[in-house]
Parts: structure tokens; sequence; C-alpha cells
């Protein structure tokens, strides 16, 4: 209970340091961002807009900072998110926000949930294989694998699938000539805009989840307990999982359950190369317009998602491995 | 607060290991056995590495680079700048790589372009390493209300998305220089070696030759930098290797998205350009695969580099071809 109460403790301290950053960043920049903003949309921005702007970065206000940080921490916590300045002028930034969201957690999050289960197995059966052609190809592959950028592998996979091949679309999440709808038509079409920005994040992140497994699994493997299964004449099998895999893989559930908080985050670049309108394409544009306060709510958002991520994954840990409920 | 013991693989809270790029380190590295000297630590790295394959093969890549970051004009006669030749061009003996759409030479701009990215690479790396040392140094040996201080900035940095910071950053500078680049990845991307530095230097904490320099009195600097930080070579190295493996990636992504200064050259700053001018649709795939491909080698020689110092720091890892047979293999 003790190791809760104490990582719910960072948590809103983590919180409130990604909220203060928030607030101080533009306030810290040399010349304020919100002036140079403000000059290079002259006309887009509406009045009511340019106060709600000014209010936000203080200008123009005869608040004192301190007025305006609580100001913006009481505005932030009643979702009170202001609208967006450039890139939908006029619309709240919360209702941007949660149109964007679905996207990215259906294509991420399957993505990442994919790759966990398949990086996990590969893992498992190469450090098993000791010496096998599967294990000593592996960890010069998947090194490299992991130093490939999103973005560029993304650019690749568009260059071979989409204008050579003609294969698959590259371009948003659906034709938009469709109209959105629950019928197979347009979910297959959904599925497939989503193959190939999946495929790239797919094969960028399985790396790091076979040689985390692979690693860990091979320490484990020279564990008494494993020799112990062996005498006894246990089938391979299940030496493998139950006795190796089982011990082996908390290392990689902490790891799943804090790329879980990532998946709102984790793949801006990806999007950004398909077009693909979920929450870190939204960012971007947020970033080339100017728009500020969407842009300040989409940070806030991939940060809450990643903090309450690693608290659940913590809580997690602490029920299943009981050594962490005593450490410390 | 959140500090785990060191050590324990099982520590709740090791969230690099949910970033991409943790390469699945297991735990923390053993402690070095003993007291070694920097010189003698060095000297026995060095034949390790030249034992490794894949040490090798990182170490002639990263030389590579290097040598032509330092000579880029020996291998690259035309202008990187100049828009001075006949648009979208093939590969031909003139142009190695072709043209860009803007009229320059594309293989003198890959080749010019290696100097801005091993600088950012260095020198971030370099930064955030030193940084990394000082925090996690300072907090294993002072203990106490500073290890507490220290330990939480390092995790509060930890969790916070770096990404989406260093675009939100880089978004209010408008249009960054290389140098405020390298300022912004060295001060948010060094807590993740902070952390593993720390964890090394509190199992040396109370070794006897630290015991000894406190009974001959020496002061705490003294003692952090005589005696500590020449023990932790090999970690920092591997450190060194992570950071600068990270600015690497980094800076192209800034830089692809437009944030870094598009005026200077640089591979990043060439996908950006060839993006734009939808370098694909027009039949310049050579624009967007050859930076890409350097960023990605320059990236596997970190990595490279790094996976090896993993490999000679847990003999478990290691192939097991070099093992004699595979005596290993079964255990039985």
């Amino acid at each position: 209970m003790r190791f809760v109460l104490r990582r719910l403790g960072f948590f809103l301290l983590t919180l409130w340091v990604a909220l203060t950053l928030n607030f101080a960043l533009p306030r810290m920049m040399p010349g304020n961002p919100a002036l140079a903003a403000i000059a290079n949309h002259k006309g887009v921005i509406s009045p009511q807009a340019l106060k709600a702007l000014e209010a936000q970065f203080g200008l123009n206000t005869h608040q004192n900072l301190v007025a305006q940080y609580f100001k913006y921490l009481g505005d932030t916590a009643t979702g009170n998110w202001g609208e967006s300045l450039t890139t939908q002028p006029g619309n709240s930034v919360a209702r941007i926000v949660l149109d964007a969201i679905p996207w990215t957690l259906g294509l991420v999050g399957i993505t990442t949930v994919l790759a966990f289960i398949l990086g996990t197995v590969i893992g498992i059966v190469g450090a098993w294989r000791r010496g096998g052609s599967l294990d000593s190809l592996m960890p010069p592959l998947f090194v490299i694998m992991t130093v490939i950028p999103y973005f560029w592998l993304g650019l690749i996979l568009i260059l071979i699938f989409g204008v050579k091949l003609h294969w698959l679309p590259y371009f948003f999440t659906y034709n938009i000539t469709l109209t959105p709808g629950l019928n197979w038509a347009f979910i297959s079409n959904v599925l497939e805009h989503a193959i190939l920005p999946a495929f790239t994040l797919l094969l960028t992140t399985i790396g790091t989840w076979i040689l985390t497994m692979r690693n860990t699994m091979i320490t484990t493997l020279a564990e008494d307990y494993v020799r112990m299964a062996r005498a006894k004449g246990l089938p391979g099998h299940r030496i493998m999982f139950d006795y190796a895999a089982r011990n082996a893989i908390l290392p990689n559930l902490t790891g799943f359950a804090m790329s879980l908080g990532f998946v709102v985050g984790g793949a801006i670049l990806i999007e950004e190369v398909f077009n693909y309108e979920g929450v870190g394409y939204l960012l971007l544009q947020a970033v080339n317009n100017d728009d500020y306060p969407l842009m300040q709510a989409l940070f806030l958002l991939i940060t809450v998602a990643v903090l309450l991520a690693i608290l659940l994954s913590d809580i997690a840990v602490a029920i299943l491995d009981p050594r962490t409920r005593g450490a410390s | 607060m959140a500090i785990m013991a060191p050590g324990d693989p099982g520590s709740a809270s090791q969230p690099g290991q949910a970033t991409p790029l943790a390469l699945g380190r297991t735990g923390d590295a053993p402690a070095g056995t003993g007291r070694i000297t920097g010189a003698r630590s060095l000297r026995r790295m060095t034949r390790a590495l030249t034992s490794n394959r894949k040490a090798m093969a990182g170490a002639l890549l990263l030389l590579f680079f290097c040598l032509v970051a330092l000579f880029p004009g020996v291998i690259a006669h035309d202008d990187p700048n100049a828009e001075i030749y006949p648009r979208s061009l093939g590969p031909s003996a003139q142009h190695l790589l072709g043209t860009t759409a803007f009229g320059q030479d594309m293989f003198a701009q890959v080749v010019w372009g290696t100097r801005p990215v091993l600088l950012i690479a260095l020198l971030a790396g370099f930064g955030a390493t030193i940084i990394a040392m000082l925090v996690g140094v300072a907090s294993a040996f002072l203990g106490g209300a500073w290890d507490g201080t220290l330990g939480l900035v390092t995790d509060v940095l930890l969790v916070i998305p770096l990404f989406p910071l260093l675009i939100i950053i880089a978004s209010y500078l408008h249009g960054a220089g290389t140098t405020v680049l390298i300022a912004v990845i060295i001060l948010t991307s060094w807590s993740y070696t902070a952390r593993q530095l720390r964890a090394q230097a509190l199992s040396l904490r109370n070794r006897d030759f630290l015991n000894a320099a406190r009974v001959r009195g020496e002061r705490s600097l003294y003692i952090i930098v005589v005696e500590i930080i020449p023990t932790m070579t090999s970690l920092l190295v591997a450190a060194f290797l992570t950071n600068a493996l990270y600015a690497v990636l980094f800076s192209a992504s800034l830089q692809f998205i437009g944030l870094g200064d598009p005026s200077t050259t640089s591979w990043g700053t060439m996908l950006y350009w060839a993006e734009n001018a939808e370098a694909f649709q027009t039949g310049q795939a050579l624009w967007i695969i050859v930076p890409g491909l350097c960023i990605v080698a320059l990236g596997a020689a970190f990595a490279l580099l790094n996976y090896a110092f993993d490999e000679i720091g847990n003999p478990a890892l290691r192939p097991v071809r070099s093992m004699r047979g595979k005596r290993v293999k079964r255990a039985g």
C-alpha cells in the first residue's frame, strides 16, 4: 500500500511538472511566441481567440504571473482548453482532440499489442534455441532495426508498396469519398489504409521486445530451477514456457504496460508521413500553424497517458512480483 | 521516493525500457571487480572491442563517417548548396546520385551533410553523458537529501515524453539553429543514462578503496574525480554511445519535420526538402533513400558498439560460437 501511495505521489508531482512546463516554456522563450503567432496569422485569428491567446500567454494583461498560473491550472483542470487558433479556427480544442484520439488508439494500440506478443514469442524461442540460426541472426539484425527512423521506414514502404507496386493506399485514414459508417466498404477501406503505417510501427518496435525477452530469458535459463526441471525430464516446451519464460517475462511486461502509455504520442512521425489524422498528426499541424492552445493540450494529453500507464504498470508489478513490495 | 535497489531488474520504475531504443538491456551492468585504473580499463576495453565482431563493424563504420565529416571536400568537389545544375537529374558520372529538384548535387549534399550530423551526435552525446555522470555520481556519493532530489529530477524527466517535448520547445524557438538543437537535446536526454551511472556508483560506494580514500581524509571532489569516475570508464563509454544514438535520431526527426534550421545541409534537412518536393512522386527516390540509409548506418555504428559493450559486460549474452563448441547449450 505504501508503495502504491508513493507512486501516486510521484505521478502527481510529474503531472505538476508537465503542467508547469506547458505554462512556463512559452514565457521563457526569447521573444514571446504568441506575438510571433499573432503576427504570422493576422486575419485568421478571430478577435475573441486573440483575446484568449493574449490571456493565455500573459500579454496585455495586468495579472501577475502567479495569478495567471493559477488561472491556467484551473482552466486545465476543468477541461477549459480554449479554442483552436489556426488549425481549425473557432473549434474547441477538446472537440478536435477527441476526434483524433480513436484513430491513434486503433492504429498504434493494436500494433503495440501485436508487436509485444510477436516479439516476446520470438525472443523466447530464440533464447531457447541458443546458437541456432534464429538466435545468431537476431541480435545484429534487430539492433539495426531499432535504429531505423520510423518516418524513414514509412517513406520506404510508401515507395515500395504504394508508389511502385500500387498495392496499398498510403494517405489519410480512409478514402474521403466514402461516408463513415458501419458497413464493410468503409471498414475494409479503413483497414487498408492502416496496413502500411501499422507495418512500419511493427517493424521498428518489435526489436526491443525480442532483445529484452531474449536477454532476460538467457539469464533465467541458467537458473537452478530450470536445470531441476530438465533433470526431472519435463518436456521442452513446458520448461521453456512455464519455467523459464514465465519468470523472465517481467521486464517485458513492465515495458509493455508502459508502452501502452506511449501509444497516444508514440507514432507522431508515422502519422505525419502517412497523413494519418491521429493525435501525432494533429500535434505537428498545430506546431506548423503556431496553434499554441491545441499544441499545449496535446502535449498534456500525451504526458498524462504515459503517466497513467506507468502508474498502472507499477501497481501491476507490485501485485505480480512480491519482491517489489518489500523493497526500498 | 521511487528509487529502487540498484541492479533489481524487476524494479518498477525503469521507463527506459519502454522507449524504443532501450536495446534490451538486462538490469544494470555488473559492478567491476576490485580497483581498475582508468588507463588499464581502457586498454582492456580496447582489447575486448577488437575481438568482438559487432564492435569492430561499429567502430569501422564510425571511423568512416568521421573521415567523411573531416574531409568532405576531398570526396565531393561540388558545392552542396549551389543551385547551379539542371534540376532532377538521374545518377550519372558527373552527379553520382543525380541532382535535387532545386538543382543541387545530391552526392555533395550527402557528403557535406555528414559533418553537422556527427557534430550533433558527438557534442550532444558528450554533453548528456557529462550531466548524467555528474548527477548519477553525485546522487550516489552524497546520498541523503541530494540523492532524493537528484533522483526525483531524473525520474520526472525520464517519464515525460521526450520527443513531444522536443517538438514543442523547437516550435517555440521557430527554426532553431544547430547550437540550440544540441543544447535542447542535451537538456532533455541525460536522464536514462544518469540512472544507470547512479546504480553503478552506488555499488561502488562501500568498496575498500573508497573507504581507504575517506580515511586518508581526501575531499569528496577528489574521491569522485580520481577514485570513482575512472572505474566507470566502460559504463561511461556505453552511456555516451546511447546518448549519441538518441541525438542522431532526435535531430534527424526534428529536421525532417522542419524544426531544425532548414538552411543547413544535413541528412535530416535533405529528407525534409525531399518530402516537400514530393521526391517519390517525381521519381527521385534516391533523394529519400540515401540520406536515410546514412542515418541508419551511423545509428547502427553507435548501436553495434553499444550492444558489443553489453556483451563484454555480460558474457552470457555473447554468441555461443565463440565459447568453444556448444558446451553451454543445454547445461547438461
